[in-house]
């Protein structure tokens, strides 16, 4: 049952990786994107590793790949003009693919895997404790400062990418919540007692 | 008999007879659901509402879903055809699959996982996904700006549901529904439920629950007054059908959450009464109750308003409450009421 599970979140993957490169519909490919996302989750939980399962869809379907969709969706490029320009690159693209290629040959022929990795490997998934509860106590023990250094990394990501973005344009109509909250009839309205046939 | 639900057929028999059971249940309910919402919405604006159909117009719904199924398909004519069918799909299942996980009573439910919670989490922040490729499938301008409301608005409230429930995690010490629910047990009936050591967050979610299901007062993906509806403009017959009770059932998903994670699922509120599968229905009626009434009672927000409030006031706070709901737990202040561990998981 679980091999068969297993071919049926591989197959997905790999066919959703591979159509997110060759469709042409830049939307399309976000989609076969999810699509991969969502099998490696499928995979994950194979492996018993549910709550690494449900982060990658939480943090990587349900957020990062709604902004790609988003930012994909509002993008308006000709995409046949660009296509037609990125053949004359191909030669390069070529020649950058095979050198990566032979690296990853020569680096896997030499590759030697550390004492005992390959019986970890092969081990059953334990059982008396939940795999969330084991990630909790490696993270925030273990490598608790590592955590916190990574945590903060993306702390300084963020503060980078919104003081490069953020802007404070003069010439835009503001909200402000609190005075529209504070008005009330006896500011927003004047009462005037006109006499007939005189007008203001 | 006996010996045949041990097999893998008559395992596979019984886990397809459960499904079939829950899924009958949530569509049953789906028909008076609507029903429901139309006839307390008509109740405050002293209309009758549907009464033609069947007795009381019980049956109105019926009706409805019927028209739909017959009517024809229309498909606009720069759509992109796959994705426009698969929009509705989209949303209508991952609504129906969040209900795996979700148990009627102690030890009725589908799959009992470890991370159930993460689990409905996971699958409700899908199910944006429905919304944006109807809204972008239909080639059209008003679907596409409802598409693309209706994203920023269920993400930004995600973040909100998200600490909310982290707090609730952090009292029980699971993610199981059950452990959740079994953690709120106790001899003092309802007093002992999680809505009161947590009872700013079960207003928060609440809040947070309508502008993620897209019910109004932030129903801005399909407002009528600018958008004419927003994403499903353009979608007739069953695919409209579909995405109208993909959005219901979501709706009917998130009161069983609320009444699970702060009211105690199907735990008996009165001390001697036995608990059961009728109080959790119960609860999840009058959750749906009060999302009706919302429906019925509020004006629509502007979407600026929105946005303030889920960026500028429930994540803050409900980051706060995470932070109180931490330190509490872990030095027992309040009587212990924070750190449920002994009881739960």
């Amino acid at each position: 049952m679980s091999v068969f599970a297993f071919y049926l979140f591989a197959i997905s993957a790999i066919t959703g990786g591979l159509f997110t490169v060759i469709s042409r519909q830049p939307v399309h490919s976000v989609l076969w994107l999810i699509l991969a996302f969502i099998s490696s989750a499928g995979l994950f939980v194979l492996l018993g590793a549910e709550f690494v399962a449900m982060l990658l869809v939480i943090v990587y379907v349900g957020a990062v790949a709604v902004l790609f969709l988003f930012v994909v969706m509002m993008l308006d490029v000709d995409f046949a003009a660009l296509k037609a320009e990125m053949a004359q690159y191909m030669p390069l693209a070529l020649l950058i693919g095979l050198v990566i290629l032979m690296q990853f040959v020569m680096a896997y022929g030499s590759w030697e895997s550390a004492h005992g990795a390959a019986e970890q490997l092969a081990q059953p998934i334990p059982t008396d404790r939940h795999n969330t509860e084991a990630l909790g106590l490696i993270i925030y023990d273990q490598y608790f400062l590592l955590f916190q250094l990574s945590g903060l990394i993306l702390l300084v990501a963020m503060i980078g990418a919104i003081t490069l973005t953020l802007r404070h344009r003069k010439d835009v109509k503001r909200q402000d919540v609190m005075l529209q909250m504070s008005r009330d009839p006896a500011k927003a309205m004047e009462l005037k007692d006109i006499k007939p046939g005189q007008g203001l | 008999m006996a010996e045949f639900f041990n097999t893998p057929g008559g395992i596979a028999v019984l886990i397809l007879a459960q499904v079939l059971a829950v899924v009958a249940f949530v569509m049953i309910s789906l028909l008076f659901l609507v029903y429901g919402d139309r006839k307390i919405w008509a109740a405050v604006q002293m209309r009758r509402g549907p009464n033609v159909v069947g007795v009381f117009g019980l049956l109105q719904s019926v009706a409805d879903a019927l028209k739909y199924v017959v009517k024809e398909v229309v498909i606009p004519a720069g759509a992109d055809r796959t994705v426009f069918i698969m929009a509705p799909l989209t949303s209508f299942v991952l609504a129906m699959v969040a209900w795996a996980v979700i148990p009627f009573n102690d030890g009725w439910v589908l799959s009992d996982i470890n991370v159930a919670i993460l689990y409905v989490f996971a699958v409700s922040s899908l199910e944006v996904y429905g919304v944006i490729m109807g809204g972008w499938a239909s080639n059209s301008k008003y679907p596409f700006l409802g598409a693309l409301r209706s994203a920023a608005q269920m993400i930004s409230y995600e973040v909100s549901i998200g600490l909310i429930i982290v707090g609730v995690i952090i009292s029980t010490g699971s993610m199981n529904f059950g452990d959740i629910v079994r953690a709120q047990d106790g001899n003092l009936g309802l007093l002992n439920w999680y809505w009161i050591p947590h009872f700013p967050m079960v207003f928060l979610f609440f809040i947070s629950c309508l502008a993620e299901t897209n019910r109004p007062p932030f129903d801005l993906p399909e407002a009528e007054s600018e958008l004419v509806a927003g994403y499903q403009v353009e979608y007739s017959a069953t695919p409209f059908l579909l995405f109208m009770a993909g959005e219901y059932i979501a709706i009917f998903l998130m009161c069983a959450l609320t009444s699970l994670l702060f009211f105690g699922g199907w735990l008996s509120p009165i001390p001697g009464l036995p608990d059961g599968v009728l109080w959790m229905i119960g609860k999840m009626a009058f959750f749906f109750f009060l999302f009706a009434m919302v429906k019925a009672i509020t004006p629509r927000y502007r979407y600026d308003q929105l946005m303030r409030l889920g960026w500028k006031v429930f994540l803050p706070f409900s980051l706060f409450w995470v932070v109180f709901v931490s330190f509490a737990a872990k030095f027992d202040w309040f009587w212990g009421i924070f750190a449920r561990w002994t009881v739960g998981g």
